[in-house]
């Protein structure tokens, strides 16, 4: 960031910007906020700092979008840096705050309008721009090349078989039913989520694919306000899928990856009508079907026994509609659940969200300290395992869990279906007498 | 003073009344010009039913997660607006000019209730205005325009209620009343005032987004 500092601003390229986001709502929105105050209650950066006022929403908006309305553009670099401040620094775009406002002002696109004004004179957290760098090599964020990829899949298709027979990781199969994208940190440094992805749907009898290209349904881009790679990484997904020609691409459990695909990517892709070219399901609605339907049965000895609660993901439950999913199948998988409050649609964000993972070490602080919101609720509710449906609130609860002494045992659905499953017997590991199998 | 009343109840009148709804109606057509090209999104998830709760929700008192938290101001806030149209729409002073003019008849209240509303709606201006001033995260947000519009929009009541019971020179009184509501009446298609009609827009839209997209209460 401090490089970029000392470049001169490009005035036009805000304006045009601003005049291409001047769209009706925005400017609805601006003009309408009646300053009234009730968006600061919702706002978790604003209660985990006493109720600092300059935290409220509202406040937020009026210090960076609304200034560069009001002075047309006309900005100097001190003024977008301290927009940065605000708009990576103190909000995560979880949209909690527009469930609080009167007029039901969509907060959180202001905030990413802004966030595409600073990244369009390259200002933006440098972890996210390191990514972005990646996306456009490799298509994904981590820069894993394709014979990576493909390679981890086959390497974890060959750990599986001492646990699974039959179990095999297809990769761009035609015709597939589903094709199954992750997130990168999976093959480079959880490879063994693919390989309990691959269980679930090896017992599911799932019709399901890799893709070797299009893989990567993350898209960190979005948070880092550039739009036409946003809308490039979804497109490449979308365009891998229409290839295979299969019916729907399924999420991993990743929450701003189900955003990106179905709700924002359409529009940063260029598909006017809003929707996926193809039908988008993620994991937690998958693996609540395959248990409601029977495909996967949980043995219940193996049901968790020790008070249980759950994340809801800003981008799986509030963002996602998929609150009340993940709720049925933890009442197969759990014996004792207890809820957060608030919860479901009105859930407070990890504080992890809109890119803080990724943007590392510069806003660990701050998100560990907005982060007490979350770390409160989850040691009133008294469990002592939580269960995540998404990778950056996996990471930053694992922090939290450390920072404030949560005492947790942190696991995603993929590895609690995967423990408390039965394996049908046509399922069951073949044994062998190959020396080279006895390695465990 | 004649000539002066002569002309705020004549041709200004008229001209207030002719901006105030030509006002909206352009800002609300610009809007929606813009929003065809622009917000997609708005159209592309109408559904009628989340537009409707998405907005009855916040048409009643404590109808929302927000509100309930805050439900002195959400009371008084309610209190504030109900007054607001009603006491001026169905006072007797004003339909009797409307059936003199223009042969309109609009059912009218009492002048002791009209009294007590406009009494009342003080009160509540008071708060919102003192709320303004007490609470942080208002107060931070608040300019001097915010603090005018209130004060804009509390003066009609004041110098109408002090005109009626004849406190102070009453056709100096009676003029204030007339001049500052069209004052008012002149500003609401330029400000946040306008809310009186974008509300609902605006709420229909945070209907679709969160509601028909993602099946979640926006209240």
């Amino acid at each position: 960031m401090s490089e970029t500092l000392q470049k001169p601003i490009n005035t036009k390229a805000i304006k045009e910007l601003l005049d291409m986001n001047d769209s009706a709502r925005i400017r609805m929105w601006l003009s309408i906020c009646s300053r009234c105050g009730l968006c600061a209650e919702s706002c978790f950066f604003y209660l985990a700092k006493n109720k600092d006022p300059e935290l409220s929403p509202a406040y937020k908006v009026k210090a960076t979008l609304g200034e560069i309305f009001r002075r047309n553009g006309e900005v100097d670099r001190e003024f977008l840096q301290k927009a940065y401040d605000i708009i990576w620094g103190q909000c995560t775009m979880c949209k909690r705050c527009s469930l609080y406002c009167p007029f039901g002002i969509d907060i959180a696109t202001m905030i990413a309008t802004m966030r595409a004004v600073c990244n369009s004179q390259g200002i933006a957290p440098e972890g996210l721009l390191r990514t972005s760098d990646n996306y456009r090599d490799t298509g994904n964020q981590m820069g894993m090349s394709t014979e990576d990829f493909v390679e981890t899949c086959s390497w974890m298709a060959e750990e599986s078989a001492d646990e699974m027979g039959g179990l095999t990781i297809p990769v761009d199969k035609q015709g597939a039913r589903i094709m199954y994208t992750v997130n990168p940190r999976e093959p480079m440094y959880y490879p063994q989520d693919i390989a309990m992805a691959a269980k679930i749907f090896t017992v599911a009898e799932e019709d399901w694919t890799v893709p070797s290209t299009g893989w990567d349904c993350t898209n960190l881009a979005m948070f880092a306000g550039d739009r036409g790679l946003a809308g490039q990484i979804v497109k490449n997904m979308y365009q891998k899928a229409l290839e295979l020609g299969v019916q729907a691409i399924a999420i991993t459990e990743c929450g701003h990856a189900y955003r990106s695909a179905l709700f924002e990517g359409p529009y940063m892709a260029g598909y006017r009508d809003g929707k996926p070219p193809i039908p988008i399901i993620h994991s937690v609605r998958l693996f609540y079907e395959y248990l409601r339907d029977g495909r996967i049965k949980i043995d219940p000895d193996k049901m968790l026994e020790e008070p249980v609660t759950y994340q809801d993901a800003c981008n799986i439950s509030r963002n996602g509609g998929l609150w009340k999913e993940g709720r049925e199948i933890i009442k197969y998988i759990a014996k004792d659940f207890r809820d957060m409050e608030p919860n479901s649609e009105l859930n407070h964000c990890c504080g992890g969200g809109g890119g803080f993972i990724p943007m590392g070490a510069e806003f660990k602080k701050r998100r560990m300290e907005s982060g007490r919101i979350k770390a409160e609720q989850i040691k009133a509710t008294g469990a002592k395992t939580i269960i995540v449906p998404c990778h950056n609130c996996f990471d930053q609860i694992k922090d939290l869990n450390k920072e404030y002494d949560l005492g947790l045992k942190i696991v995603s659905f993929k590895e609690v279906i995967t423990e408390a499953m039965i394996i049908p017997d046509k399922f069951k590991p073949v044994e062998t007498n190959d020396e080279d199998d006895a390695q465990e | 003073m004649n000539e002066l009343y002569d002309f705020l109840s004549g041709p200004a009148l008229w001209a207030a009344f002719i901006v105030f709804i030509i006002g909206l109606v352009v800002r609300v057509a610009y809007l929606f010009g813009l929003s065809r090209e622009r917000d997609r999104v708005f159209y592309n998830h109408v559904d009628l039913k989340w537009a409707l709760r998405s907005i009855g929700h916040w048409l009643v008192p404590l109808g929302s997660v927000s509100l309930r938290a805050q439900p002195l101001f959400s009371i008084a806030f309610f209190v504030f607006h109900i007054c607001l149209f009603g006491v001026p729409l169905f006072l007797l002073a004003h339909n009797t000019l409307w059936k003199e003019a223009f042969g309109i008849r609009i059912p009218s209240m009492s002048d002791s209730l009209a009294d007590i509303l406009t009494i009342v709606f003080m009160v509540t201006a008071v708060f919102l205005l003192v709320r303004r001033l007490v609470r942080p995260e208002v107060r931070i947000l608040t300019t001097a325009w915010d603090y005018f519009l209130i004060l804009l929009t509390s003066a009609p009541f004041l110098t109408g209620f002090l005109a009626y019971h004849q406190v102070g020179p009453y056709k100096l009184m009676l003029i204030l009343h007339i001049f500052l509501s069209e004052i008012l009446l002149v500003v609401i298609p330029f400000s946040k005032l306008g809310h009186i009609i974008l509300f609902f827009p605006s709420r229909a839209f945070i209907g679709f987004e969160m509601g028909t997209r993602r099946g979640v209460r926006t209240w």
